[in-house]
């Protein structure tokens, strides 16, 4: 029997006691500071080691400019693509009911499951020089495999579900009465998408692209097996990075792996810094 | 408007949600479509509305085959069981929504579209919120918002789906008046859905039962009440 006169502490029921509490947070922090803090440090640590000046040194090698130029190239291709078609999917997905759907939703993440390996050399078997696609791209001037296009189609490949996959929770929470409202006012089917739509979705069409874009820059495996890695012409960012650490060069190459470092840094803190800029609208609309 | 709607039926895959019905709405009536859940009442307000389409049958406005018109050319005002306001615009872009989606013929001027929301503002009672956004409404200042989006646009009817359904019982019985009021202000053929029989037979001028995508009675609240015309109409009116 408890005593009755005896003060209990009660805790709420969803709340764990503080020693699972403190255990968690110790793991949690653990596995960050592990996992990301130091890998990161450790990459600006080694590509300052000789000096700031060795750094910016190897920045203005041509070798890693046309790196650099490759990459943005690259994302400046695959992200916008990748953004569109990733609305239209969701749009298709959630709008409509269609036989083929749950079909269309597994193709949509086959890149989420598929090595990226696997990806790039299925792109170089269709169009590769071997192969009558490829052979007739060859000799109208147009080659795919060892060239830009190659690497734009693996990025792009493998870039495909992050925006669909942001898109799709958000659109099917929202339901189509608003969209069904605005046609019911007299708008248009674009105009109800670019009014309604459009402006419901864009925090998560955002962090969708944002993903894309670092997942796009960051590519290695897929974009390894198309591009052949001819130096200065193929070799990507991530590429010229392996390519340098192989030849002992460590100071390229982890001034290579900062500035994408940097990269991904910058697009984090453009996301922190636009919900920060809007956070009155996102809370005025309960969207995000 | 009258409405005139002529053997519809609609099918969703196998399922029937409207066995072929006849109804005839005379012009500036004040209609109610009662039934419970399933009874085809919303769909029948949709295909009304051009939201969806049915798979026999033809509507008439004022006589003429309106069956194959596009939802914008139905210029139906309608008002959905959620308000489905526009969440990212403020209460009077909201309500300008539909006059500015004119194409530019036959668009207002800006100065136009001021005065008119702000006319509709008043009508709804409510002429100080425009500048709000439709999340620091209350549940009943949403819904005469949505009332103004829909009669923005000068509509030919207007069509309510459950438009009490997700408020409180004391402000339900002010927006009836509300509702009333408005449809006597603007005499325009107005229907609302709903699954409550007070609110039905307290409001509507006629009322139309339904069960099982089929219409059971159509009449005046009180003839309805004297007489109904089936034991089903019978205990859900008495429920």
């Amino acid at each position: 029997m408890s005593d009755l006169s005896q003060p209990r502490a009660f805790r709420p029921a969803a709340t764990e006691a503080p020693w699972a509490r403190i255990t968690l947070i110790i793991a949690v922090v653990a596995v960050l500071v592990v996992l990301l803090f130091a890998p990161l440090i450790t990459v600006f640590y080694e590509a300052l080691r000789e000096g700031f000046g060795a750094a910016l040194a190897t920045l203005a090698e041509p070798e890693s400019q046309s790196a650099i130029r490759l990459t943005l190239l690259v994302a400046v291709f695959a992200v916008p693509l990748n953004a569109v078609f990733g609305v239209a999917a969701a749009w298709l997905i959630t709008k409509y009911s269609f036989r083929g759907k749950a079909v269309l939703i597994t193709l949509i993440d086959i890149p989420f499951s598929v090595s990226p390996v696997v990806a790039g050399l299925c792109i170089v078997l269709t169009f590769g020089a071997n192969s009558w696609l490829g052979s007739w791209l060859v000799a109208h001037g147009m080659p795919v495999v060892f060239a830009v296009p190659g690497i734009i189609m693996a990025s792009m490949f493998v870039t495909f579900p992050f925006v669909a996959r942001e898109l799709i929770p958000v659109m099917v929470e929202q339901g189509r009465a608003a969209e069904e409202a605005a046609l019911t006012l007299g708008a248009s089917g674009w105009r109800v998408f670019f009014t309604v739509t459009l402006p419901n979705i864009r925090w998560a069409l955002l962090y969708g692209v944002l993903l894309c874009n670092a997942r796009a820059m960051g590519e290695f495996g897929a974009v390894a097996v198309v591009s052949g890695k001819i130096r200065g012409l193929t070799a990507t960012m991530p590429i010229t990075i392996e390519i340098l650490y192989n030849e002992y060069s460590s100071v390229a190459a982890f001034t290579l792996a900062a500035v994408l470092a940097l990269l991904a840094l910058v697009t984090l803190a453009l996301k922190s810094l636009l919900e920060w800029r809007y956070a009155d609208q996102l809370a005025a609309t309960h969207r995000h | 408007m009258q409405i005139e709607i002529d053997e519809i039926s609609k099918e969703f895959g196998t399922t029937a949600a409207l066995t072929p019905v006849t109804l005839s709405i005379p012009s500036g009536a004040l209609v109610a479509l009662l039934g419970p859940s399933g009874s085809g009442k919303t769909t029948l307000l949709r295909i009304l509305g051009g939201l969806e389409f049915p798979t026999a049958g033809r509507v008439l406005f004022d006589g003429a085959d309106a069956t194959a018109l596009t939802v914008q050319e139905r210029r139906a005002g309608f008002v959905f069981q959620s308000y489905a306001l526009f969440a990212h615009m403020t209460v009077f872009e909201n309500i300008a929504y539909g006059l500015r989606a004119r194409p530019r013929t036959t668009r207002p001027p800006a100065a136009e579209i001021v005065r008119r929301v702000t006319k509709l503002l008043e009508l709804i009672q409510l002429p100080d919120i425009g500048a709000r956004y439709p999340s620091q409404l209350s549940g009943g200042q949403r819904q005469r918002v949505a009332l103004a989006r829909a009669l923005a646009i000068e509509p030919r009817m207007l069509l309510l789906d459950e438009p009490f359904g997700a408020l409180d019982a004391r402000v339900r019985k002010d927006l009836r008046q509300g509702l009333r009021d408005i449809h006597d202000t603007t005499g325009l053929t107005t229907i609302f859905v709903t699954h409550d029989q007070d609110e039905a037979m307290e409001l509507a001028d006629l009322v139309v039962v339904m069960s099982m995508g089929r219409i059971e009675q159509v009449g005046r609240p009180q003839d309805i009440r004297a007489r109904p015309a089936s034991a089903f109409v019978r205990d859900f009116i008495s429920a």
